[in-house]
This record gives structure tokens, sequence and C-alpha cells, in this order.
């Protein structure tokens, strides 16, 4: 760690573990409702966990994203922030926001938009907490050194901020309802989070493979452009079957097929960074989680989606537990992971140690990953299975559900591997430092020159 | 990647790139606009009961549970075609009387299979959701979903 105020990221990342506790707890809850469904049914209803559950991770997700651009945006731009203290009161605004979301939540407080169940003034709060973090690092790079990664992250979190302010518009019309809220959901998570994502992860392999930074960021324009190439377009998928137009059907399955491509080159260019890199980085954690993340985003984002993402295989699969199986696994390959990985790298640096708990890291990061893909797998099955029953035998969805019951209860066991591995990488990460690992002045010996 | 591409032809495609596609995905979702509200739907019988039971779906987020044309949570049955399956587009004071039947008599309590709760809506209520999914169940879906069992 090069400068003071990048310290601001430590409350962000230990806001972000927080709420991803929350996540992960009420997640494992709703597995139980649906193998006991008769466990909390009146007390904290399914809508409601589920509500939470959705609503925690998209937070704790962009609170980690928050951190993680404090952390490298004065590294990359070589200056202190540009105002450490608004970051700071940044900070206590949104986790009043977020967690007055979720108190609301349990007393049935909300809106009833999937994802943006927030009542109106939580997300004018979002909306001033995301300007004062705009304004923030942006005059933190004017000021600074511009990298192709600054000018990345900075536009894809800008791009977050604006694509948020379509969660304001709610036409009586069903069908623009939901072609625009598609402007909020899949502008983010299939558009302008990738660049944030592609951006932190540049970051991360500069700084552990030693690869020179030029190589580094002609990558991350590639990787973008087809990001964005694909993914802009690939919206259509979405545009299939709710009151808009037959084109889409082609244009959907054309472009969100190329989606695959970004993913696709993101695993190439960890990997290929790291073997050509050759430095012997000490925080071989960070490191795996940096080329687990591309990994498990290709299969879960790339591979995944491909799955249903064709007209007519989504014809028979919409909205069905492939979908659920392919939300799981992409976000946690491609936000999750990228998360885990930034924190995992800074937190030795923002403590001012080596990097410790290693081994206990890389537990956390198989048992996680290994619980993620049973989960994404008995999802799978579970949704070929509901897709022929329901879709093809046409039979009532009730009965096709307790058909494949057995399959939920595999989900719930892959949820609490997940959960055991969160309680692990807590503690290797937020847990006493051993007395080896405290030499101090280590932070500087472990970040050489680029 | 060879020296011949360089970081600025990079830099160029992608901000050309970019702009051009979100321009054409714009332009592509004006002309869907345009299409949802003269074609996809029916405007006119966009009635102010279908606005209000719109807000009562919104209001006990049906949508945590449910699906409404394939979007939602996967947790309990599709809801876009429940108007034709409850036989509403033949015989719509059934499908009413059938809609406010089921409402009030959640949560089942039945042990092992899921509970809807309770959500005391009043027949004011129930008759304007009844009317926003009965204006549902007429979007021009493509012939989506492919068996009435949603």
């Amino acid at each position: 760690m090069k400068y003071e105020s990048q310290k601001v990221a430590l409350p962000y990342f230990y806001g972000a573990l927080a709420l991803f506790g929350v996540q992960l707890l009420v997640g494992l809850l709703a597995g139980i409702v649906y193998v006991l469904p008769n466990v909390l049914s009146e007390l904290l209803p399914f809508n409601i966990l589920r509500m939470i559950h959705t609503n925690a991770l998209i937070v704790w997700l962009l609170m980690g994203f928050f951190g993680a651009a404090y952390y490298l945006i004065p590294e990359e731009a070589e200056r202190e922030l540009h105002c450490p203290k608004l970051a700071y009161i940044q900070f206590g605004l949104f986790m009043f926001a977020a967690l007055a979301a979720v108190v609301g939540y349990v007393f049935r407080i909300h809106e009833g938009r999937e994802f943006l169940e927030q009542p109106t003034w939580i997300k004018v709060a979002i909306v001033v907490v995301a300007l004062m973090f705009l304004y923030n690092i942006s005059m933190t790079v004017l000021k600074g050194r511009r990298t192709v990664i600054t000018n990345i992250l900075v536009m894809g979190l800008w791009g977050i901020a604006l694509f948020f302010l379509f969660s304001f518009y709610n036409p009586t019309n069903l069908a623009l309802d939901k072609m625009y809220w598609w402007y909020v959901v899949h502008l983010w998570v299939e558009g302008v989070w990738e660049l944030v994502m592609a951006s932190i992860l540049a970051f991360l392999m500069i700084k552990m493979t030693g690869v020179d930074r030029e190589i580094v960021e002609k990558w991350l324009y590639a990787i973008v452009g087809l990001a964005l190439f694909s993914g802009l377009l690939g919206t259509g998928h979405h545009y299939y079957w709710i009151g808009t137009p037959g084109y889409w059907q082609w244009i959907g399955s054309l472009f969100s097929t190329l989606e695959v491509a970004p993913f696709f080159f993101m695993v190439v260019f960890a990997v290929k960074m790291v073997l050509k890199g050759g430095r012997d980085h000490p925080n071989k954690a960070a490191l795996l989680w940096s080329v687990g993340c591309a990994v498990t985003a290709f299969f879960g984002a790339g591979v995944w989606g491909f799955l249903h993402t064709l007209s007519w295989v989504n014809y028979y699969t919409h909205g069905t537990q492939v979908t659920a199986a392919h939300g799981h696994l992409a976000f946690f390959g491609a936000y999750v992971m990228i998360n885990l990985a930034i924190f995992s790298y800074a937190m030795p640096h923002l403590r001012g140690v080596a990097p410790y708990h290693q081994t206990l890291n890389k537990a956390s990061f198989w048992l996680m990953t290994g619980g993620m893909s049973v989960m994404t797998f008995a999802l799978t099955f579970a949704g070929v299975v509901q897709v022929h029953l329901q879709r093809v035998m046409g039979m009532d969805y009730m009965t096709v559900q307790a058909e494949i019951a057995p399959f939920y209860w595999v989900r719930l066991a892959a949820g609490a591997a997940v959960f055991i591995g969160a309680v692990l990488y807590l503690y290797a990460l937020l847990g006493p430092v051993p007395a080896s690992r405290r030499t101090t002045g280590i932070g500087a010996a472990v970040q050489p020159a680029e | 990647m060879t020296e011949r591409f360089t970081k600025a032809a990079a830099r160029n495609i992608f901000y050309g790139g970019s702009l051009f596609f979100f321009a054409a995905f714009v332009s592509l979702t004006a002309a869907s606009h345009i299409y949802v509200v003269n074609t996809g739907t029916d405007s006119k019988g966009l009635t102010d009961s279908v606005a209000r039971g719109k807000h009562v779906w919104e209001k006990n987020s049906c949508i945590n549970c449910h699906t409404l044309l394939g979007e939602g949570a996967y947790f309990a049955p599709e809801l876009g075609n429940v108007w034709i399956r409850y036989g509403g587009d033949k015989d719509a004071e059934g499908a009413r009387a059938a809609l406010a039947g089921w409402m009030a008599a959640q949560p089942s309590g039945i042990e092992g299979r899921r509970q809807m709760p309770q959500f005391n809506l009043t027949e004011q209520e129930v008759n304007d959701l009844a009317a926003f999914l009965e204006w549902t169940s007429r979007i021009n879906t493509q012939n989506w979903p492919p068996k009435i069992s949603g």
C-alpha cells in the first residue's frame, strides 16, 4: 500500500463481508424452505427471504466494488484520494440505507419489482451515494495519472449509476415495465459490471504476475470491447416472450451467444498472464481467487448462459430451475469471486502485514467453489427434469416440483458447504495475523515496482 | 497478440464499437417501445383497474415467489397465463370467483406443501388483481409458454 487514503477501502470490505454473511444465511434459510416448506411460512415467507437474499448480494457486491475502486485508484492514479472524509460519509450512508432496506423488508416495507424492491427514498439515497463516490474517484483520476484500468473502471462505475436511474421508471404497461427493467438488470450484470470486473482483474494481474502493463491493457480493451459488443444487443435474450417484437429472437440468440467470448478471453488472459509473468507473488490465495474467478465466470456466465440463451431452447427453459442454476454460478463466478480476490489481495496490504492464513484461504476457495458447482449441477438437473415434465408433457407446476424435490436437498447440502467455506474465508481474512507474518515494512517488500 | 494490434487500435475499436452497439440497442428498444404500445399489448384495455391491480401485485411482492412471463422467482407457478388456466377467457366471472376463493383460502397449512401467505386483500383489490392478470394474459408473448401448465 503506497497511499494512506487507500485505507478507506477497509470499512467497505468489512461492510461487504457482513452483508455477504446476511446473504448466505438467508439463502440457506430459503434453501431449507424449499425442502421443508412450512418453516417460517408465516413469520418470514419465501418472498421476503428471497428479497433479502438477492438485495444483500447486489449491495455487498457494489460495496465491494466501491472498496476495490478506493483501494486501486490511488495506486493507479499515483496520488491520494480526492477526499477520504467524503468516502467515509458515503460508506455510512450506504450501510445505513442497506440495513434500513433489510429491516424494512422484514416488516413488509418494500416496492414490488424484482431486485428493485428498495423503497423510493432508499433508491434516492443510493443515487446520492453513487454521486458522492463518482465525484471522489473521478476527481482523483482527473488530477492523477490516467491508466486504461482507471478509465475502464470509472466508465463502468458511471454506467452503473446511469443505468440505475431506470429503476425510477415504472410504467403501468407491464411489457414496457419489463423492457426498461432490463436496462438496469441486464445492462448492469452483462454490461457495465463486466467493465468493473475486468479492470479489477487486470489490476490484480499487473500486481501479481508482473506482466508488462502495455500487454495487460491491450487485453483489457479487447475483453471489455467484446463484453459490450455482445452484451448490449445480448439484452435481446430477455425480450423473447414479454410482448416485445419477434426480431429479438434472432438478435438475442446471435449476440448473447457471443457473450461467451469475453468470458473465454478472460480465462485465456488470466492463465496467460500467470504463466508469462513468472513473478512468484507471495499471495497465492489471491492469485487462486483471481484465476478461479475468470474460470468460474466462464462456466457460470458463459457456458451456463449459453445453455439456455438460444430462443428455441429458451422457449422451453425460460423461468425454470435452469435459469436459477445459471444465476447462481454466474453471480458467484463473475462478481463474488472478483470481490473475494481483491479482498484477499488487498487485506494484507491494508493491515500492513505479509500474506497470512494462505492455506485456510485456499481451502475456503475450494469449499465455496466446489459447493457452488454442486449446487449448479443440482439445479441444472432439476431444471432439465422440470422442463421435460412441465414444458413438454404439460404437467402441473406443483406436481413437477414434488418430483424434483431430491435435487433441492442436494442444493441445500451444497449451500451448507458454501456457508462453511465462507466462514473459513472470513477467518482467513479477518482473523488474528500469526506473529511470523507481522514483519514491519513488508507492505512495500511484497509490492515490487511494475 | 501481435505487435500490429496496438493499444491505440484496441482503444479506438472499444470506444467506437461500444458507441455503435449502444446506439443500435437504443434504436431497437425505441422501435420495440412503439411495437409494445401498438401491437404487443392492449394499450386501450389498460384501465385504471389494471393499473391498480399491478400495484396490488407489486405491493405484495408476488414476483418473489411466482414468475410473470417467466421472470421472477421459481418457487411458485407462472401467472402470466393463469387467467387462461382458470378458464377466464371463456368464463371471466368464474375465474374471478376462483381467484377470490384461492386468495381467501391461503395459507393452506398443509404439512409439506409450499405455503402462500394470507395477504388480506379487499374485494376491490382482488378484482383489480384479476383485471391485471386478465390484461397480462392477452400480451403477445410469441406463444410462450409452450403448455398451459406455465
